[in-house]
């Protein structure tokens, strides 16, 4: 398969994999006053996305207060990028569950959930919204909201401090600042997507346009010499 | 308060009902309370009731009657229950306008049916749900469903044909051009989980249905499987801003029961934790209002220096929000050295940083505007509809319990009663203000003079509380808080109940907000300080 090599003024063709070269230019750029950063795209955009994470305000009960209490003034999580707080799903990068879950809220649990974009993380804050808590017994809770939503951070307490929640949020940092922006989500997948090995978007995608997946490329046209001279230093180092 | 059943014929039971208030002035029902009461006696109810110019307390039992519904010749055939054994006792919803949403509660949870109620739907519960839990022979499989609850747009009125058979009609709950907005449940303005269903004739709102129980966790339930000392973990976070009133209701009436004997240094301990607990709330209070308002500075305010009442909390109790400190006899442990110093420090700090609040947003002309007229609720119908605390203070009802039941050491304090006249959003806005001055009174008259003893009294390892039924009730943040306990000599309750401060609350809000605009709703909202796990339980 023949592969079609673009004409770059600029950079010489075989210099593509040399960073010498290219540190070379990028110093003299910055010798002459502008300014460039090199870096992977996944970087960059984790790197803005980890420090931005907007919250679904879906606090109901004991936890939103301490919720509400790390966005004021004295946890003031605004330091690390979470003090937008979103009414709205369609908005929101992350749920919240802040407090217990009933048999009556779950299917809006579950609708929030649906309708938020991706990528979308759950944060399970509080005894409740991980297993129950202390109404495990109750005939009306949720033992535990990973059976609706999958759960990426759980924070533990009843309620956890504001220090906890902060914690919670910076482990779901890390997770997002190892996504890929292109294919291949990190953050938990539920029964269906784990089944299949594929991330949320892709399953989506599948929903909407059937099985999308590429076909494999089988490369029939190479060079008798060159399948040769491969035979040859196979020999060579048997 | 023990309490001394009168009981009246089924027959004569709504008139003599309607004489307790006429001439007897039993003007404000405190609650009802449904009870599966064992075989004998079936399902009945127990209503207490008070007298607002005495604050004299009756209380009455009534036991329901079970008829097949529906007398399968000459029925309608528009009722859902027809052909089922229904039980069913008359109504007071149009004696006493809280019972609507109490009767519902009891219909809810026990399937009594109130003959004469217009609006016989569940109100906690999903519609397709099984049973009624509460009754002592229910099981529940611990299933739910993912799917949208099909909500009937009508309710059903139960009433008794001139041959003496249980009837039902359906009543519509909208008109055809009704416009029907939801406001919740997943709403920023109404504080949790509350969902009103508003009815609309342009920005005008013509009705407010409340639909409740979105985090309805069965606490009543679960207590009837616990001993003493476990109930009491669960009250705490019910209004997790009213942690300590609650604890204090729910220890209150089991050491009533049992005759436990406080010392004088739990009881001044547990007044000065519960008006820390109270400027804890009011302080969240002025803040809600203002950011439900559009005002976040006035909120950052308040949070501001609501942390300061926390640490002094947390110092002794080891809790931020929720401290479990109360326990039956007395507390969990003694109050922390420093915890006289700080409240003295948290005093002369607070009683001018209260005006702040007041110059940031209070005294702002847009609040006035927005608070000023909106929701209002005379007298009247504040103790017809059962609005208690500030938001009935607002409207000059004197109902504090710790004036009128005084408990603890509040009947030996110098402090006064804040009550206002201006019945709307704006005056409930200050009454929370000035009720904050009235509890840095209280807790500097108490602070100096903790007197020495223990701070427990020792109980035995298994409590047990003797045969008989009490209801004890504290002045919770936002209102009258109470626990009813019925003993049977176990060591669990037999049935133990609360009284929601938001209930009533909940209930008086299409009264208040029908004529306004939709807009005030969430005014009203935030100025009347409702907490949806307080009213689901």
């Amino acid at each position: 398969m023949e592969v079609k090599k673009p004409h770059i003024k600029s950079i010489p063709y075989e210099e593509w994999n040399d960073n010498a070269s290219l540190e070379k230019i990028i110093d003299e750029l910055h010798d002459g006053g502008v300014n460039v950063v090199t870096g992977s795209l996944d970087q960059l955009i984790n790197w803005g996305r980890a420090n931005s994470l907007w919250s679904l305000t879906f606090a109901t009960s004991c936890c939103g207060i301490e919720f509400m209490a790390c966005g004021c003034a004295r946890y003031d999580f605004a330091r690390f990028g979470f003090e937008v707080t979103r009414n709205s799903p369609r908005q929101a990068d992350l749920i919240m569950c802040a407090g217990t879950i009933t048999h009556k809220m779950a299917p809006a649990l579950k609708r929030l959930y649906d309708q938020m974009a991706e990528p979308k993380y759950v944060v399970a804050v509080g005894g409740c919204a991980i297993s129950g808590g202390p109404f495990k017994s109750s005939y009306h809770v949720v033992k535990g909201i990973e059976e609706i939503v999958p759960v990426d951070v759980f924070i533990p307490g009843c309620p956890p401090r504001p220090e906890a929640i902060m914690y919670g949020m910076m482990q779901l940092q890390r997770k997002v600042k190892i996504e890929k922006f292109f294919g291949g989500a990190n953050h938990k997948q539920n029964a269906d997507e784990a089944a299949l090995g594929v991330s949320n978007e892709e399953l989506t995608f599948r929903n909407k346009m059937g099985d999308h997946k590429r076909e494999t490329i089988v490369v029939t046209d190479v060079p008798e010499a060159f399948v040769e001279n491969l035979k040859r230093e196979q020999e060579k180092q048997a | 308060m023990k309490l001394e059943f009168l009981s009246f014929d089924f027959e004569k039971f709504a008139t003599e009902m309607q004489n307790l208030k006429d001439k007897k002035g039993f003007d404000y029902l405190v609650t009802i309370v449904g009870e599966d009461f064992g075989n004998e006696e079936g399902l009945g109810c127990v209503y207490i009731l008070e007298n607002t110019k005495t604050h004299e307390r009756c209380s009455v039992k009534m036991l329901a009657r079970t008829q097949v519904c529906g007398d399968g010749i000459a029925s309608n055939g528009t009722g859902a229950t027809d052909g089922q054994m229904m039980a069913f006792i008359p109504s007071v919803s149009n004696i006493w306008k809280v019972a609507n949403l109490l009767e519902r509660e009891i219909y809810d949870f026990y399937g009594i049916v109130f003959l004469g109620h217009p609006d016989m739907r569940r109100l906690f519960l999903r519609n397709d749900f099984v049973g009624h839990p509460f009754r002592k022979d229910w099981k529940g499989d611990g299933k739910y469903s993912l799917e949208d609850d099909v909500e009937p747009d009508y309710g059903l009125e139960y009433y008794l044909d001139k041959d003496g058979n249980l009837q039902s009609k359906q009543n519509r709950l909208f008109t055809s051009d009704d416009y029907v907005i939801n406001i919740g449940p997943q709403h920023p303005a109404t504080h949790g989980v509350l969902r009103l269903q508003t009815v609309l004739d342009g920005e005008t709102v013509k009705h407010v249905y409340p639909h409740l129980g979105y985090i309805h966790r069965a606490i009543e339930k679960m207590w009837e499987n616990m001993s003493y000392p476990q109930t009491l973990a669960l009250t705490d976070r019910l209004n997790y801003l009213g942690a300590m009133q609650h604890r204090h209701a729910l220890v209150g009436v089991i050491e009533e029961g049992m005759g436990v004997e406080l010392t004088d240094r739990i009881k001044y301990i547990r007044t000065i934790m519960d008006e820390l607990q109270r400027l804890d709330s009011h302080l969240l209070y002025t803040s809600c209002v203002a950011q439900d308002l559009g005002a976040l500075t006035g909120m950052l305010y308040g949070m501001r220096d609501r942390e300061h009442v926390l640490n002094i909390m947390e110092e002794t109790t080891g809790g931020r929000l929720i401290q479990n400190y109360y326990r039956i006899g007395g507390l969990q442990d003694d109050i922390d050295p420093n915890f006289v110093k700080n409240c003295k420090d948290l005093v002369k700090y607070l009683r001018p940083t209260i005006q702040e609040y007041m110059d940031v947003f209070g005294d702002n002309v847009i609040t006035h505007n927005r608070l000023e007229n909106c929701g209002p609720m005379s007298l009247e119908d504040c103790i017809n509809y059962a609005v208690t605390g500030p938001a009935g203070r607002a409207s000059g009802w004197k109902n504090d319990v710790r004036k009128n039941h005084p408990y603890d050491m509040y009947g030996k304090v110098a402090w006064e009663q804040c009550t206002l006249t201006g019945c709307d959003s704006m005056d409930r806005y200050l009454v929370h203000i000035n009720e904050m001055y009235q509890s840095l009174n209280i807790i500097e008259q108490l602070i100096d003079n903790i007197p020495e003893g223990d701070f427990y009294v020792k109980q035995k390892p298994i409590i047990k509380v003797p045969e008989g039924q009490w209801y004890y009730s504290v002045e919770g943040v936002a209102g009258e808080f109470g626990v009813y306990l019925d003993s049977r000599g176990d060591k669990s309750p037999y049935r133990m109940k609360m009284r929601p401060m938001g209930l009533s609350l909940v209930g008086a809000f299409d009264p208040m907000l029908r004529g306004q605009k939709i807009a005030d709703l969430i005014a009203t909202c935030a100025a009347i300080d409702v907490v949806i796990p307080d009213i689901d339980r």
